[in-house]
């Protein structure tokens, strides 16, 4: 079954000619076909563009002259990213009907390096959860359990990698969306340094914290996607030109004398028992394989969190304005005058979560409290900035646990502070703009996934990825697969 | 106008549009008049996922204005977002500054009414300009309305008065010296017209003496300077009789009519925007260090007060004339460029402000430059007055035949055949014809009257199309004239 296959696996088919881009285009699209109506993974299936796509990739193959380890290899991105042609809604009414003119930088560089898109994932709207449950058309589900949500925001993105609906697929992680998915759906997702890869055509959440990266089956996909989607771009101020390594060589050589923190912060009063035995399990591998572990302390954990719940917010309240029925997406009929158009637009537009957020920023930028709200949690950042980078003088890498608990049941969480909380082991490490990755590591006795985060320094992927990749090579989680056809 | 007992204050906020070829933050054009959204991408029309990217030639000429109006340049600067909703602006905020703007605390020199003061410059900053909406009739019951985002994205420089200027007059000498340095720079067109250079006021009255402010009003909507200096007179005169009736001054932003010469009540403060301000997470801080500071010093260009001293002192002008021909650039370049040609300053200076100045605005630096006499050819009527060929009088003829045809002097003359008449044995015929046909005139020369002479000499002038050489037709005269 080539859907079954790494993207390493698939290339090297394809360059022995034992398989085309054609035939895994279609084998993709017909599992979408049979599956994606349970998993509702996806928001837009590109049937023709892979198609053609595809066709495309075959000939450079038969040709000999493939363009990248990523030529020919089905993939699908969150529906955030800008796809010229292709409607990008961002889960949202207000953009249902939008289609980009331009591709996103990361969609461009897919595109350039062969890569062939199935389609558009789905998400919590506007990136906005940590369930897919705010879609503003549909939730998807847990490929584990489809009574179960995927996590989110970037929710399909997570369940079509586990239920190989595409061979890998792009995310956004604003405070969480990459990992806590990829945990709750026993995928390996990675969050990028923030600066690392370009958000020119990332719909914007929160503009500091936002950072786009890859779902696959294995960390060494992950790194082949990365290597494709890293770099400096001169559309976007904010990602850095700091060279970017061959991550797939970097992956070798092992955690021998690798230092690896165990941040005492992260291990919280009501986390799952079944997780913490699992990632605690996880860390003796990493011991047993040669690593030192260490217990360190990242002091300003806790209120990371309610920093976040401002900074992210307030930027969303700015980056959410310009959907004014103005220029393009949903424009509500019966305004008598401008202001009551832009006030039914953004109505009958926004989700209750959009709403919620664009409030409590609006109101933590307003003057008068701005010092109070947005200007403290700022600082807060800076502190908790600052807990990483005496960590990092100490050890090389930290471990935890991803997500405090496992995927939840739809419709089980209704408190918003509940589904905030979801996202408390990830949020410090985008206030820090650090990489990070969560790798599977392991099942409750439910049978859901647990998953492992390991965090770096900044721009030093290649170690996370080094380490998660020998927990890998040493574990056989990431081989299970979901209780799908 | 004002009771003596109050005292105006005046502080002047002026957004000049740069020069720049592309826009703040995309690389779309900034020329002016194309056609309706034809200058824009998904950056400047505010799509989303789209990102600013900072543009360095804004940022040099922003600079450039800073260190000639003295300002200290902040080293480290940064931008803001400015939130409102308005469907010109596709973002619904502006890509600004506000703490930590590109420059602060400069001084600009101005003299109005011979009286010099040095008024202090608050701030210089950096920002993006918004789209054009075009309504189907007025705002107010349009049934459409259409949006140009054409202008949306063109960098602009907000430049900060302190609250140190005291009068209408001063305000509006200000903002002529303002617009001269900016033109000086080749940083903006100056074309108030259209909307390169605005202007906003704020202005409130104080009892003489006091140290606290009044109650503040903006004006807005003053697109020339003569609109500036109504705009504020009519201002100080409202508030003042608001005053002495006893009534308190409300903080307001009011719009100046020029149709009904007066200021509109336009939005109190009650309804004053909360822009939300928060620093732009898009872009990192701009580093300005010192070294790119200091070649950006090194290229400024002589200004306007620098140069206006040194050609009343090098060139011997009045400090009258030096201040008019330093005026524009462009105008004092034109001047420079003539003397180099024709080295008598004084006799070019008289011919560029009598005569130039005739045709052309003295601040309009497009059509000083593209005069149809270049400086050359001025120089070269001079030369030709200088060695007796033509008259000035004449001159002043053939000037204008060289504006109007672009041709230079020589080939004038020499078509329309004026060269002087120099010639002793012609211009004594005609001197004995006038002589013989004015017995009168000789008689009341005898008689005493000198000014005789001068009807002689005009007669001479006649016969001869004005082309006889004055000096000679004086020394004929006199040989010929009866004495006694």
């Amino acid at each position: 079954m080539l859907t079954r296959l790494t993207i390493e696996e698939l290339g090297a088919r394809f360059r022995r000619g034992e398989a085309t881009p054609s035939q895994a285009a279609a084998a993709y699209l017909e599992r979408i076909g049979a599956l994606d109506g349970r998993v509702k993974a996806y928001l837009t299936v590109t049937r023709e563009t892979a198609l053609g796509q595809a066709a495309e990739a075959d000939a450079r193959f038969a040709a000999g002259r493939p363009l990248s380890p990523l030529d020919g290899v089905p993939v699908a991105v969150k529906d955030l990213l800008c796809t010229r042609g292709i409607r990008t809604t961002c889960g949202s009414r207000i953009l249902e009907t939008f289609v980009p003119p331009y591709d996103a930088t990361v969609v461009a560089r897919l595109r350039a390096a062969g890569a062939v898109l199935l389609g558009k994932l789905n998400l919590d709207e506007f990136a906005m959860g940590s369930s897919t449950e705010h879609s503003a058309f549909f939730p998807t589900r847990n490929p584990w359990d489809l009574d179960r949500v995927p996590g989110g925001s970037s929710g399909g993105s997570a369940a079509a990698a586990a239920a190989d609906l595409a061979a890998a697929t792009l995310g956004s992680d604003t405070g969480g969306s990459i990992r806590q998915p990829a945990a709750f759906c026993g995928t390996v997702g990675l969050k990028p340094t923030y600066g690392r890869v370009s958000r020119y055509g990332l719909v914007a959440f929160a503009s500091s914290l936002d950072q786009i990266g890859p779902f696959a089956k294995t960390v060494a996909d992950a790194a082949l996607v990365l290597g494709v989607i890293a770099g400096a771009d001169p559309r976007d101020s904010t990602a850095v030109d700091v060279a970017v390594p061959d991550y797939r060589a970097a992956l070798s050589g092992g955690v021998e004398g690798l230092r690896v923190g165990i941040p005492a912060e992260y291990f919280i009063e009501g986390l799952d028992p079944e997780v913490e035995a699992a990632v605690q399990a996880a860390v003796a591998v990493l011991r047993g394989l040669g690593a030192r572990t260490e217990g360190v302390s990242l002091p300003h954990t806790r209120y990371g969190l309610p920093a976040y719940y401002l900074i992210a917010p307030a930027e969303a309240s700015s980056n959410l304005a310009r959907y004014d029925g103005v220029k393009y997406g949903l424009r509500a009929p019966g305004g008598r005058h401008l202001v009551e158009m832009y006030g039914r637009t953004r109505a009958a537009g926004f989700g209750a979560e959009v709403k919620r957020r664009i409030m409590l920023g609006a109101y933590a930028l307003s003057a008068g409290y701005y010092d109070a709200y947005y200007g403290k949690a700022q600082r807060v950042r800076t502190l908790v900035r600052r807990d990483f980078q005496q960590a990092f003088e100490r050890v090389d890498v930290l471990a935890a646990p991803t997500t405090p608990g496992v995927a939840f049941r739809l419709g089980e969480k209704t408190d918003p502070l509940q589904m905030y909380l979801n996202d408390i082991l990830t949020i410090p490490v985008n206030l820090a703009g650090l990489p990070g990755v969560s790798v599977p590591a392991g099942f409750t006795q439910a049978g859901l996934p647990i998953g492992l985060q390991l965090i770096g320094r900044p721009y030093d992927e290649a170690t996370v990825l080094r380490a998660a990749h020998a927990y890998e090579r040493a574990t056989t989680w990431h081989q299970r697969k979901p209780p799908l056809p | 106008m004002t009771s003596p007992a109050l005292e105006t204050i005046i502080g002047l906020e002026v957004h000049a549009q740069l020069s720049t070829r592309s826009k703040m933050f995309c690389g779309c054009s900034t020329a002016f008049g194309a056609a309706p959204n034809s200058q824009t991408c998904p950056v400047c029309q505010g799509m989303p996922g789209v990102l600013p990217v900072i543009n360095r030639s804004a940022v040099e000429l922003g600079i450039r204005t800073a260190l000639a109006l003295g300002c200290r340049i902040n080293e480290h600067n940064r931008f803001a977002r400015k939130h409102y909703y308005y469907p010109d602006m596709p973002k619904n905020y502006q890509i600004s500054q506000y703490e930590e703007p590109l420059a602060e605390h400069g001084v600009l020199a101005i003299e109005v009414g011979g009286t010099p003061r040095a008024i202090g410059i608050q701030r210089v900053h950096l920002e993006e300009d918004v789209g054009k909406l075009v309504h189907e009739g007025a705002l107010e019951t349009a049934r459409s309305s259409t949006v140009d985002f054409n202008r949306a994205g063109v960098p602009l420089m907000e430049i900060v008065s302190k609250p140190d200027l005291r009068s209408p007059e001063e305000a509006a000498g200000y903002l002529r010296a303002l617009r001269t340095i900016l033109l000086y720079l080749g940083v903006c067109d100056g074309n108030m017209e259209e909307g390169s250079l605005r202007c906003d006021a704020n202005i409130s009255l104080r009892p003489a003496g006091s140290e606290e402010y009044g109650v503040k009003v903006e004006i807005k909507n003053m697109n020339s300077f003569r609109n500036v200096q109504h705009a504020l007179e009519h201002e100080v005169r409202r508030q003042a009789r608001a005053l002495d009736e006893g009534e308190r001054i409300v903080q307001e932003t009011r719009l100046w009519d020029p149709e009904r010469a007066r200021t509109v009540s336009m939005r109190s403060k009650e309804y004053a925007h909360d822009y939300r301000y928060f620093p732009e997470p898009d872009l990192p801080p701009l580093q300005v260090g010192a070294g790119w500071v200091e070649a950006i010093r090194a290229g400024l260009p002589e200004l306007p007060a620098a140069r206006r001293q040194r050609f009343a002192a090098a060139y011997g002008l009045s400090a009258y004339d030096a201040d008019l021909l330093t005026q524009g650039r462009a105008l004092a370049d034109y001047f420079e460029a003539a003397v180099r040609e024709h080295p008598r300053p004084k006799a070019v200076a008289n011919w560029a402000l009598n005569e130039l100045l005739r045709e052309l605005p003295a601040d309009d630096d497009r059509a000083v430059a593209a005069c149809p006499i270049p400086p050359r050819n001025l120089a070269g009527l001079l030369r030709l007055i200088d060695d007796g060929t033509i008259s000035g009088k004449i001159a002043k003829d053939v000037f204008e035949k060289m504006y109007r045809t672009g041709q230079d002097a020589p080939s004038i003359i020499e078509r329309e055949g004026l060269t002087q008449v120099a010639d002793s044995g012609e211009l004594s015929r005609i001197v004995d014809q006038v002589l013989a046909a004015n017995p009168k005139v000789v008689e009341d020369w005898r008689s005493g009257k000198k000014a005789a002479l001068g009807f002689l000499v005009g007669q001479v002038m006649k016969a001869t199309q004005g082309r006889a050489n004055p000096g000679l037709v004086n020394r004929l005269l006199g040989e010929k004239l009866p004495t006694g």
